[in-house]
């Protein structure tokens, strides 16, 4: 058992007015790939390097595998950590990169050689442990530190934004190693990253934090599915959901609605419909090959209202369309408290 | 991008090959003169290298100038590499271990201490001669090795500039160490040293140079012959009371007290070409 337990765990930095986390609670079970998801500055990073030890916990306590570690060093807390520059040795090999966490605990030569090879052709790092970091490109250098990371065989595996400095293409490609890895290993992992896609593909379960608190936790499908607050459906999800107000689309505003209540509907909700109730006045189309996104006005609506639709539905600019949403594409939340309704 | 302009090329190289000449040239006198005999060189500086170099140096190497009150100059290589040597190793064991505590320990006044080690690049050797010949003379050290090297250890140059190198390797790399389980120590001596090598190159050159050449304080210091360096021995050989100076051997010692600073810097150079050119970003 490895899993790792947060309770009212608060951090005040030194000299700031407001705390930056005021009192988070969060329990993580064994062997799953819990996700930190939030915009830049909500206190991700700040969370993750207290679990690792780098950063002192102002109040409350963190238990990894049952055991209190407020007061640990990070190397007693049997946790490995990936940096989101890599944070590798300029001046030791790859091979030594792997290593040196192993020799200073003092593991025999012949056990280090052995679980370094083994992550190295987990890695496909294996023709490159004689060289030095600068002469890998940066997917070769992130693969090092996810294999000096499990060479340790820790309790848990803590990455703060990974994939960031890779390009597009490759942190997709990576994302999936990623995940793949976790799954094989099943090493209890949190993640952290501000990219709610990267969030989605990888959580077991899906944390989105907001200003040092949590907004919402669970599956990705489910935050998907019933976003918590307008912040997570507004975060969650790209092109992000269409937030109106029930005056706009009386029809489809729940007879119990309040006055202040918002309605929501995501943009692959929206059903191209003749008869349907919500009348847009198209003003761009993005074509995206599978599908197209339509930007369009509803008549008194400052903000554009967002469609997904295939690419087969004809539109054009200038031209009313007309939608319709099913039952459970609606949401509904209070637009004062920002909570959900129902 | 390299442009083929030959007028600029040609230019560039008269430039540079005038300037070397200039800088080449004492040096190339000097070596001329110590293959001369004395009063060939007496009799007006010859411009072609003579027939005398070995007997010269075989003199100055073997013998020494006991006319001129001064030890075979093998001894005094030997004091001026020692005090080099001691002066240089030193300040570079002083001034990392101090810009290690300065950038990575939180301790009272440590910001104080910065400075107060700031502040003394405004005092060098010959600022403060009197009270450090003073205390050293109290403590007994008058000629000898310690007393040679030990007042000109401390060093606000070397801490400085280690200083603002550490303060260039990013928290990550000492985070990551923290979680490999490398303690401070540890931590200094697997990953800040060896990062520092170029610095440490650069410096090496720069502070045994220092070392070598100091003359004023071993003057100080040494009364006692066999304390005594090859730098001020060129000058007790050039005062040699009532004689001629005998210019061909002060010139053969010259030339050998140029080699060692050569040497070091030849070396170290390879050292620290190689750090510029693989440094990371
Ligand atoms: N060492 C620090 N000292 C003071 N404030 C900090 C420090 N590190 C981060 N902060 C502040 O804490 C907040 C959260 O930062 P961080 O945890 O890095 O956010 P995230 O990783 O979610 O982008 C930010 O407002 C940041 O300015
Ligand atoms: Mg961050």
């Amino acid at each position: 058992m490895s899993d790792i337990s947060l309770r009212d765990v608060r951090k005040v930095y030194s000299g700031a007015e407001a705390p930056t986390i005021p009192g988070l609670s969060l329990e993580i079970v064994s062997g799953e790939l819990c996700v930190l998801v939030g915009p830049s500055g909500c206190g991700k990073s700040t969370l993750l390097r207290m679990v690792a030890g780098l950063e002192e916990v102002s109040d409350g306590e963190i238990a990894i595998a049952g055991r209190r570690v407020n007061d640990l060093e990070p190397a007693e807390r049997d946790i490995s950590m990936v940096f989101q520059n890599y944070a590798l040795y300029p001046h030791m090999t790859v091979f030594n990169n792997m290593a040196y966490g192993l020799k200073n605990r003092g593991m025999p030569k012949d056990e280090i050689r052995r679980r370094v090879d083994e992550a190295a052709v987990m890695l496909g790092l294996d023709g490159f442990l004689a060289r030095r970091p600068r002469e890998l490109s940066g997917g070769q250098r992130q693969r090092v530190a996810m294999g000096r990371a499990i060479v340790r065989e820790p309790a848990a595996f803590l990455f703060d934004e990974p994939l960031s400095n890779l390009d597009a293409k490759l942190r997709v490609k990576t994302r999936v190693e990623i995940r793949d890895l976790q799954q094989r290993l099943r090493t209890t992992s949190i993640y952290v990253t501000h990219d709610q896609q990267e969030a989605m593909t990888l959580a077991d379960k899906l944390v989105v934090m907001n200003a040092g608190q949590i907004e919402q936790i669970g599956t990705p499908i489910e935050v998907y599915e019933r976003p918590a607050s307008l912040f997570v459906a507004g975060f969650i999800g790209s092109p992000p959901m269409n937030l109106l107000p029930p005056s706009a689309v009386p029809s489809l505003a729940p007879a119990s609605a309040p006055e202040h209540a918002l309605i929501g509907i995501r943009p692959e909700s929206m059903v191209p419909a003749d008869d349907g109730p919500i009348a847009l006045d198209v003003r761009v189309v993005e074509r995206l090959g599978a599908t197209s996104t339509i930007h369009g006005r509803l008549p008194g609506l400052e903000s554009d209202v967002i469609a997904s639709v295939p690419s087969t539905v004809p539109a054009d600019p200038g031209r009313t369309m007309r939608f319709s949403s099913p039952g459970d594409g609606v949401h509904l939340f209070d637009g004062r408290t920002g909570r959900r309704l129902g | 991008m390299v442009e083929r302009r030959p007028l600029l090329t040609f230019t560039q190289h008269a430039v540079l090959i005038v300037g070397a000449a200039i800088f080449v040239f004492p040096i190339y006198l000097a070596f001329v003169a110590s293959t001369h005999t004395g009063t060939e060189v007496n009799r007006g500086l010859p411009l072609l290298p003579g027939d005398q170099m070995q007997e010269n140096y075989a003199i100055v190497l073997g013998e020494g100038l006991s006319t001129a009150g001064a030890p075979p100059i093998g001894l005094m290589l030997m004091n001026s590499t020692i005090m080099a040597l001691a002066i240089t190793l030193g300040k570079l064991a002083i001034s990392l271990l101090s810009s290690f505590a300065i950038v990575y320990f939180k301790f009272p006044f440590r910001v104080l201490a910065f400075w107060t080690i700031f502040i003394t690049l405004m005092l060098p050797v010959e600022v403060r001669i009197l009270p450090t010949y003073e205390v050293v003379a109290q403590l007994g050290m008058l000629n000898s090795y310690a007393g040679l090297s030990i007042p000109l250890i401390a060093s606000a140059t070397a801490t400085f500039l280690f200083r603002q190198f550490f303060m260039t390797v990013p928290d990550e790399l000492t985070e990551a160490a923290r979680i490999d389980g490398a303690g401070p120590m540890k931590f200094f001596r697997d990953i800040l040293v060896p990062l520092s090598r170029t610095n440490i190159a650069a410096l090496f050159v720069i502070l045994f140079i220092y070392g070598w050449n100091q003359y004023l304080w071993p003057l100080l210091v040494t009364t006692d012959e066999s304390y005594y360096t090859v730098v001020m021995g060129i000058q007790r050989l050039a005062n040699s009371g009532d004689q001629l100076p005998q210019w061909n051997l002060i010139m053969a010692t010259a030339i050998l007290a140029l080699l060692p600073p050569v040497i070091v810097i030849i070396v170290m150079q390879r050292l620290f070409v190689r750090g510029l050119v693989e440094v990371e970003k």
